[in-house]
């Protein structure tokens, strides 16, 4: 077992692809081909430049608040790799590269940080809840998914993510509590991006690891570099292949850094050092998978450069058509409070209208 | 027809409504194989199963968080909080979440669900065990909020509860769980949600109270007896929807208007209801709309708390105070 090998009590992380793009454990290499691993990369692009469109939008007083994903994408996709379509995401809000994979398209996600709820209604094949702002608190959402589908006996398993800021909510050790008494299909996975806004991870915990906190709750804990997309999806492999099996679930820590702003309305520049930045650029997820794919030439610099420009292309036509969408009408905004109007909200829904209809 | 209290009718909504739905979970700390510390959840275990009805950590978060993914996956939970004071560190997934993921999703993920707890005060009991709060979640948008009376609408309330598409918080008067007995049918029956009901009809006075409260009122027009006095006596039943016409068409009939209730005063349940009735019936009013209620301080421990309690002297006088205004 992964989490025996690299016990995280010990300090040790899984590592497979170097910073250079060189496979450093062939043995724990997932199967997989090289087609795959293209799509793959190309999905994190793909997620690069929709968070680089994004903070420019935002910029130009065209997009609302947005939290960008950037200098995550392998540890959100590499998550949700060894996952099938009936299996079921619980993202924070920093999930990006994940989120597409699983199959959410881009429109809706925009939609949302666009300020429109009707953004989190994905289509149903996508089996995914919505983004939770609050902190933490979705991962008991993902413990009571999980317990529901040992209820109905499914083969199905739950990914559920949260930050390093994350870990330090009660709802954290509650909710890895309850999956550790109850067994749970659940595998969680820590986005350690070292920060949460401006508290470092030095700050956050007296732990030497997060993945350590699996020990408490009597379940395993694997601390992973979150920028290698090959140990990412080893390390999950393993955690849905437990939770499948009925082990119970897995806790991952994510090694990463947010090379981005907390959100857009965040100057990360007032609490982190240029060298800090630069030095993790350096192990930027992307760059490595790159490395990787032209050593594997299943990528060229030519290619790669039009890759950027065809996303680029492409994001900005979805965002068009989100600045081209309608606003949620007046019935909209009361409509889905209870399943049908109180008698109360049906009176104020009806001054309302008077209201509008009237002007006075 | 069977003679129940308020815990046996509870018992028998769950019993019942776990017969005909298999897709109902109950839990909660000590709900499975003790029954619940008051016993609402007895034999159900044993009857149904660990998987159906069981034990959880103690952990009110994880209890209610753990619900939201139920529910959304499709089950039916019913949980239990012990006590209603210790609902406050599930309050944030009531209110950030449970209240909200119908809005949040658009209408693809509605929380069927049902979180019950007992409430309120009189039983001489620990601190944190006599609160009553209601109007915090009768404050959220996307709640229901029921208290039942009586044998009959506890079962009722219960089973409506749990057949209801929205999430229902169950709040359980404990000082009558077990105070008197009531003729209940034996079939499963729904009480409706958001309905109040008139229980003694009168030309005077409009008395709205609920959960323990409608005995308190009771003994106290039965205090008034000599006195000619009329009173209207109204159940609300449901805090949140309110069943607003109800109140209105009785204040508008009476001329006035009196509420009480044992939570505290302040941005109680009471100025909703006294700001409904003036809004709606301010030229039929003889009198101030007026609340009597539980005061502004922290429910005493057992030797200082009859301070606090609303008896029937306290409503009888108030009632007097507004006839003669």
């Amino acid at each position: 077992m992964l989490s025996k090998t690299y016990d995280p009590l010990k300090g040790k992380k899984l590592e497979i692809l170097s910073a250079e793009g060189k496979v450093i454990k062939p043995s724990l290499m997932p199967k997989v081909d090289l087609a795959s691993v293209r799509k793959w990369y190309e999905t994190m692009v793909f997620a690069r430049v929709a968070d680089q469109k994004a903070i420019q939008y935002q910029r130009q007083g065209r997009m609302l608040t947005y939290a960008p994903s950037i200098g995550q994408e392998a540890a959100s996709l590499g998550a949700i790799i060894p996952t099938e379509e009936r299996d079921w995401l619980v993202p924070a809000f920093r999930e990006l590269a994940g989120w597409l994979q699983k199959g959410a398209p881009l429109e809706n996600l925009f939609l949302y940080w666009y300020g429109n709820e009707a953004g989190s209604l994905l289509p149903d094949s996508v089996r995914m809840l919505p983004i939770s702002v609050p902190i933490a608190s979705q991962l008991t959402h993902a413990v009571g998914l999980a317990m529901a589908i040992d209820y109905e006996e499914k083969d199905e398993v739950v990914i559920a993510f949260c930050g390093d800021g994350g870990t330090s909510q009660g709802e954290f050790h509650e909710a890895l509590n309850f999956a550790g008494v109850f067994e749970s299909p659940v595998v969680f996975v820590i986005q350690n991006n070292q920060f949460a806004i401006s508290v470092s991870r030095k700050d956050q915990t007296r732990s030497k690891t997060l993945a350590q906190k699996a020990i408490a709750y009597g379940i395993p804990g694997i601390q992973v570099d979150g920028n290698d997309l090959f140990a990412m999806i080893a390390a999950t492999q393993e955690a849905v292949e437990r939770a499948r099996a009925g082990e119970g679930p897995t806790l991952i820590e994510a090694v990463t850094y947010r090379l981005g702003p907390h959100t857009t309305s965040d100057d990360p520049s007032i609490y982190r050092s240029d060298e800090e930045v630069e030095e993790w650029k350096e192990k930027d997820p992307i760059l490595r998978l790159k490395r990787y794919l032209i050593s594997k030439k299943k990528l060229t610099e030519d290619e790669d450069q039009a890759l950027y420009k065809q996303f680029e292309e492409e994001v900005n036509t979805i965002f068009s058509r989100i600045e081209e969408s309608q606003s949620p009408t007046l019935d909209d905004v009361f409509s889905y409070t209870y399943a049908s109007l109180t008698p109360n909200l049906e009176k104020q829904l009806r001054n309302a209208k008077q209201f509008l209809e009237g002007g006075e | 027809m069977t003679l129940l209290n308020n815990i046996g009718a509870l018992n028998q909504a769950f019993d019942q409504e776990m017969e005909l739905n298999p897709r109902i979970v109950i839990y909660g700390e000590d709900a499975g194989f003790e029954g619940g510390v008051f016993r609402a959840t007895k034999g159900l275990q044993e009857k149904y199963g660990k998987k159906r009805c069981f034990d959880t950590p103690l952990a009110e978060a994880g209890i209610v968080g753990s619900a939201i993914g139920m529910a959304i996956y499709g089950l039916k939970p019913v949980v239990e909080i012990q006590f209603s004071g210790f609902v406050l560190p599930a309050f944030n997934e009531i209110v950030a979440h449970a209240a909200r993921y119908r809005n949040r999703s658009h209408g693809k993920y509605p929380l069927s669900m049902v979180i019950r707890m007992p409430y309120g005060g009189g039983i001489r009991a620990l601190e944190h065990h006599s609160e009553s709060i209601e109007a915090l979640f009768a404050h959220i948008p996307g709640l229901k909020v029921v208290i039942p009376s009586t044998p009959y609408d506890t079962k009722g309330l219960m089973i409506a509860a749990i057949r209801d598409p929205d999430p229902v918080i169950f709040m359980e008067p404990k000082r009558i769980y077990r105070a008197f007995k009531q003729e209940v049918p034996n079939e499963p029956y729904t009480v409706e949600i958001g309905k109040a009901k008139i229980l003694q009809t009168g030309t005077d006075l409009t008395l709205v109270a609920w959960g323990a409260m409608v005995r308190e009122a009771q003994k106290a027009i039965d205090l008034l007896n000599d006195s000619n006095i009329s009173v209207e006596l109204i159940d609300l039943r449901t805090i949140s929807p309110i069943d607003r016409k109800a109140i209105v068409t009785s204040t508008k009939k009476t001329g006035r208007f009196l509420v009480v209730h044992e939570a505290v005063s302040s941005f109680g349940p009471g100025a909703e209801l006294i700001s409904l009735v003036t809004e709606d019936a301010f030229l039929s009013l003889e009198a101030p709309p007026s609340r009597l209620t539980g005061y502004d301080i922290p429910v005493p421990l057992p030797k200082g708390e009859h301070h606090f309690m609303i008896t029937p002297q306290k409503i009888a006088s108030e009632i007097k105070r507004l006839i003669a205004y």
